[in-house]
């Protein structure tokens, strides 16, 4: 398969225009189409599909006869470890509460840093979570449990 | 309207005290994330937006902007001291600025960039103020096919301009313009591509678009790559040009302003070509014996004003048309629509405080710049320093509490993860964030635009060549397409985009 792609950005990126377009078209198929003079909810999304299917084959066909280089790796572990903090925080800011999700913020994210270490990654999250606390909830007045809804009681 | 009575107007605005400060604070920043790679001024706004909520809208405009043109004048430090453009637009400064700095004259260079700046900026705002009230006015006589048509030939025009493939460009702009559509359709009501999920119904945030592909996406592209960063120059001195000098570069900095001020007007220019445009200007034009790329000063001069005026006078299309031509100044209209002011031709009228404080603090702002920046030179040097593994977590904390505290509801925050997925997928398949998110903010617009200009037309699909004003914009656009597809010049575009 390698041997017949020879542009791989430009397959994965016609790949990917092409099936959102596709995608999109087809759950455009719901929504009323209306006419030229009333557009229905859907003309104008399924135009602009239309359109992103084209250029994404015209990418596709491009990848076989136009050389280019091979995608770098992925930083999975970096990635893994920034994403995850990040969604993790969304999960606990509520129920643990700013605190908590601030300071596993901070010490997770610091974790994917080939210069990672434990107690500096600790001492900048409560350094960072005290300071956040000061500005954003006492200082602007941002509606945030600084301990959330399992501390109540 | 007397163009002194206008400026008189916004200096009695921007010179309030709580302006004049906050004007300050913007630029400090400006420089500071400007020094430190790794943040740009779209996430930083975007991060600062909360924060903006209780000012005055006014004030947080000035502030806002303050960032934007202080992070040009940041980038083009450390990209003359340690050859680390800060931001896009010093990339080219790097080239003839830190080879003056390795000949010793990091000095001199500097206070070429900051005069150059400065006096592009003085420039572009009387440009702003000379060109903005008509335009506006010639905007009020526009209906809906003309917004149509001008906002094909902004998106039209900004493909052309985006670095690298054209057809990546094409498809990024029209994933931007469908994502732009997820939510409430005004017209019928109806939800579009939001699963039945409420927290799709309002749309995407622009603020969590940007600051997942801009903040998150960036900080796991930038953990890639190793940390490496040597200043070679602990002293910087003789941050001063002699009169001779002067002479020398002025006219460089006059073309390079000339230059930076169209560029930035035009939807994807800005102050990344504006640099890149001077730069091969003063090339082809230099008589210095020194040649570029080995510290020709006018190779400074130019492009640094250029990315100044271009800067500046990209607020001309947002301000009278309300429509922006950079990322950067899509966030400012999200900036004022929070504020509930719609941009567009009737900001001059209804808000001309607002309009001319906002134009008069940036000329104000560029003083600063000038003022502070050079004898705080050595702080800015020592910040060059600063680990990165110790910063990144703390703007994840920035990015984290700024889109939260938005709508207040945890589902931006996840979303913002997806958009830095994404975001760090496009970077590795070379397509541009940027068409992506100009389309984003477009694309409501063009649908409500063509579909009132077709209301009104009958359905017929004519009247965007019938009237002269909208046909004469397609046909702008259909010859700028035509000519950069034309094989010749397509090539030289590459080699142009390569450098």
């Amino acid at each position: 398969m390698s041997s017949l792609i020879k542009h791989p950005k430009d397959f994965y990126a016609g790949l990917m225009y092409a099936s959102v377009g596709a995608a999109a078209a087809w759950i455009c198929r719901d929504y009323t189409m209306g006419s030229a003079v009333r557009m229905g909810p859907a003309y104008f999304p399924t135009l602009l599909a239309i359109l992103l299917i084209m250029v994404g084959v015209a990418s596709l066909i491009r990848s076989f006869f136009h050389r280019g280089e091979a995608i770098a790796a992925f930083a999975w572990k970096e990635l893994g470890l920034v994403l995850g903090a990040i969604v993790l925080f969304g999960l606990l800011v509520r129920v643990a509460g700013l605190a908590i999700a601030l300071i596993l913020l901070v010490v997770i994210s610091a974790w994917a840093s080939q210069q990672f270490k434990l107690k500096t990654a600790v001492l900048l999250a409560v350094v960072t979570t005290a300071a956040s606390i000061l500005v954003f909830v006492k200082g602007l007045g941002l509606p945030f449990a600084i301990l959330g809804t399992w501390f109540a009681r | 309207m007397d163009i002194l009575a206008n400026l008189s107007l916004g200096f009695s605005t921007a010179f309030g005290l709580a302006n004049l400060f906050y004007c300050f604070i913007g630029v400090v920043l400006g420089t500071l994330i400007g020094v430190l790679p790794g943040l740009g001024p779209v996430a930083t706004i975007a991060m600062l937006l909360p924060i903006t909520f209780n000012f005055e809208p006014v004030t947080a405009l000035i502030m806002l902007a303050g960032i934007f043109y202080g992070a040009q004048y940041g980038g083009s430090t450390t990209a003359i001291l340690v050859n680390l453009p800060g931001e896009a637009s010093s990339v080219i400064t790097a080239l003839d600025g830190y080879a003056m700095a390795r000949n010793g004259q990091a000095g001199k260079a500097l206070a070429t960039a900051a005069i150059g700046s400065f006096i592009a900026g003085t420039i572009a705002t009387f440009l702003i103020a000379l060109f903005a009230p008509p335009l506006a006015e010639m905007a009020m006589q526009f209906g809906p096919a003309e917004y149509f048509s001008l906002l094909v030939m902004g998106l039209i025009v900004s493909i052309i301009l985006a670095h690298g493939s054209l057809l990546h460009a094409i498809g990024m702009i029209l994933l931007g313009l469908l994502l732009g559509i997820i939510g409430t359709d005004v017209n019928s009501g109806a939800e579009r591509f939001t699963f039945g999920a409420p927290w799709l119904a309002d749309g995407i945030g622009f603020v969590v678009l940007a600051m997942g592909m801009y903040g998150v996406g960036e900080i796991v592209n930038n953990l890639e790559k190793k940390e490496t960063r040597d200043v070679m120059l602990k002293h910087v001195s003789g941050l001063r040009l002699s009169w001779a000098e002067f002479k020398q570069i002025l006219p460089s900095i006059l073309r390079g302003t000339g230059i930076g001020s169209f560029l930035g007007i035009l939807p994807g220019g800005g102050a990344v070509l504006s640099s890149f445009a001077a730069y091969a200007v003063e090339k082809k034009l230099s008589k210095n014996p020194i040649p570029f790329g080995e510290g020709a000063i006018e190779g400074v001069a130019g492009p640094e004003s250029a990315n100044n005026a271009g800067a500046q006078t990209s607020f001309i299309p947002m301000l009278t048309l309300g429509i922006p031509s950079n990322p950067t100044m899509a966030i400012m209209i999200g900036a004022m629509m929070i504020h509930s002011i719609q941009p567009g031709p009737a900001v001059l009228t209804e808000q001309p405080a607002l309009f001319w404080g906002l134009i008069v603090s940036m000329w104000i702002g560029n003083f600063f710049l000038i003022v502070l920046n050079l004898p705080l030179i050595g702080m800015w040097v020592k910040l060059i320093t600063a680990p990165y593994h110790l910063m990144y977590p703390v703007i994840l904390v920035f990015c984290a509490i700024g889109v939260i505290s938005i709508n207040n509801t945890e589902w931006d925050v996840f979303m913002m993860a997806a958009f830095g997925l994404i975001g760090y997928i496009f970077g590795k398949l070379e397509c541009e964030p940027a068409p992506m998110l100009l389309g984003f903010i477009l694309g409501p617009m063009m649908e409500e635009y063509l579909r009132r200009a077709l209301l009104m037309s009958s359905g017929d699909a004519t009247v965007f060549f019938t009237r002269p004003l909208s046909a004469t914009m397609l046909a702008f656009a259909a010859i700028a397409l035509v000519v950069v597809l034309l094989p010749s010049i397509s090539k030289k575009r590459e080699e142009t985009f390569k450098e």
